[in-house]
């Protein structure tokens, strides 16, 4: 087993050939698909677990405290603890509500960012679904999330929890048509969908740097569209707790409750990662040009570094926003995508068209 | 393994098309419906149509079913239950899907499918892409933008309807 940081295309083969060395080839699938599925439930439970204590930090330092501090050292087992106490506590079900739906959207809720997780390029090799339509594939994934939202609602029998589906169905549904035009914008200089192809195309500078003015707009539009399309402040109009108490997610309790709560962050994981590979080059180093000797030495720290490098930086940044801006209404918000984002993302794509043609881009 | 998936998935599709047709709860139905539409979606992946199936999960799932999900939430309550359906509309519908399903059995069967061998359709985006933008012999550009004003024009036409009436 020839195990190399800088490329694991090798190492994933090896474990393949040895699989069907053990297993018939069959079974050798089958395992595969086993393995794979048993990285990303540890992966998916480490992440759930460590950014709910990183936002609890963030949050405490923004406000001038110190989070949580009695569990482990620092507060660091505070949500292990957390996790120990919604396992065990009793998933409660209110009276007159449809059970079949209640338990069902939870599942519909978190189904959505496993599967786009599965076209997250992590490193060089280490990428479960490449295919040709991979950007498509994630946005239209996690267009099935809102489904689970609105069933959630609904089925609670409760007013909050009904407005509450409302407002992050309307919400949803408006924003995803900016973030996918957003990335668009991008996807003109790329010419391809397809994950592995985007980083590649930015071995020689990120598009941010590369793709002049309309670049750096879009990123814009994206921070802000995708942090609304995620239900995460200053956006979080569905869970508006001075007003619907939690909103859609009202009625749940112990691990159900946790589902919701790890899908956001999940969430926030995938937008924070299809950021980072569509604009900030994904696992690819800083390059600069043809600047060789930069070069190297950016070549070697490791491109799984840089990969969750770039998400702990956007993850922060979108941290920063709401923990720093307040909530708006929720016909502001609809205001803000309809007759702002919206106008402003479609001219931002014929401008980019105009600077691919041109070749004003690097 | 393709052989199996493909039972699998059959299976899924007739169990939640049934449940469909049959609920009484209307929302239920609703998302029978979403795991329909999840099910064919599915044979494009193993068909490998990727872009088909992802449109298929996108227009469908995330589209038409929140739609028919948003629609009955706002008309319809929580404890509401359609009425049993009598008897004779039972024997009548299921009389007509029979035949339907005769028929179409039957042509399947006695139809034989040549085998393709020598032509392996290209179904990647980039060939997709081209083709809907290419005006010379096989492409799509004429129907594709004559869809895209329809669009715009259903959208025009929607806001008008769902726009306040002026204050005059």
């Amino acid at each position: 087993m020839n195990f190399n940081i800088y490329d694991f295309t090798d190492f994933v083969n090896s474990i393949n050939v040895w699989l069907n060395t053990v297993f018939p080839p069959a079974a050798a699938d089958i395992a595969g698909f086993v393995i794979i599925g048993i990285c990303f439930l540890t992966f998916i439970t480490l992440l759930g677990l460590s950014l709910v204590y990183i936002e609890r930090k963030v949050c405490a330092f923004f406000q001038q405290r110190l989070g949580p501090m009695r569990v482990g050292f620092w507060g660091t087992a505070q949500t292990i603890a957390d996790i120990i106490k919604l396992i065990f506590k009793e998933p409660l079900v209110s009276k007159g509500s449809d059970k079949f739906l209640f338990n069902l959207a939870a599942f519909i809720v978190i189904i959505a960012p496993f599967m786009a997780i599965a076209a997250v390029p992590f490193a060089k090799g280490l990428h479960v679904l490449d295919f040709d339509i991979g950007l498509f594939f994630i946005t239209a994934v996690s267009s099935i999330g809102v489904t689970g939202i609105l069933l959630a609602g609904w089925s609670s029998n409760n007013k909050y929890s009904l407005i509450g589906a409302m407002r992050s169905g309307a919400q949803i549904v408006s924003y995803e048509l900016s973030v996918i035009l957003s990335l668009l914008t991008i996807i003109i200089l790329t010419g391809s969908l397809q994950l592995s192809v985007i980083v590649e195309s930015q071995r020689d500078g990120w598009w941010i740097f590369k793709g002049n003015i309309p670049a750096v707009i879009a990123f814009f539009i994206f921070i802000i569209a995708s942090t609304a399309e995620s239900n995460r402040g200053p956006f979080d109009m569905a869970e508006a707790e001075s007003e619907l108490t939690a909103g859609f997610h009202t009625e749940y309790s112990g691990i159900k409750f946790a589902y919701f709560f790890l899908a956001e962050y999940i969430n926030l994981f995938i937008i924070a990662a299809v950021g980072a590979t569509v604009f900030f080059g994904g696992w690819m180093p800083l390059h600069i040009g043809n600047f060789e000797f930069f070069n190297n030495i950016m070549d070697f720290i490791p491109p799984i570094i840089w990969f969750f490098g770039k998400i702990a930086a956007i993850i922060f940044l979108i941290m920063w926003f709401k923990w720093t801006f307040p909530r708006l209404r929720i016909d502001q918000l609809l205001t803000l995508e309809w007759k702002y984002l919206l106008p402003i993302n479609l001219v931002n794509l014929l401008l980019m068209a105009l600077v691919a043609l041109s070749g004003w881009h690097l | 393994m393709s052989e199996t998936v493909f039972y699998i998935l059959s299976g899924f599709i007739i169990v939640f098309s049934v449940l469909t047709v049959t609920s009484r709860k209307i929302l239920r139905a609703a998302v029978y419906l979403l795991f329909v539409l999840l099910g064919t979606c599915g044979f494009y992946f193993a068909l490998e149509f990727n872009f088909l199936a992802a449109v298929q999960l996108t227009v469908y799932a995330g589209g038409i079913v929140v739609i028919i999900i948003f629609s009955i939430m706002l008309t319809s309550d929580l404890q509401d239950k359609l009425e049993a359906v009598q008897f004779r509309k039972i024997f009548f519908s299921l009389l007509a899907v029979l035949i339907g399903a005769a028929v179409c059995i039957t042509t399947i069967l006695n139809h034989s499918f040549p085998q393709v061998t020598d032509k392996v359709l290209d179904s990647s985006m980039r060939t997709i892409g081209l083709r809907l933008l290419s005006y010379n012999e096989g492409g799509f550009v004429l129907p594709f933008e004559v869809i895209s004003i329809l669009l715009l024009a259903a959208i025009v036409g929607s806001i008008i309807i769902a726009k306040k009436a002026d204050s005059k």
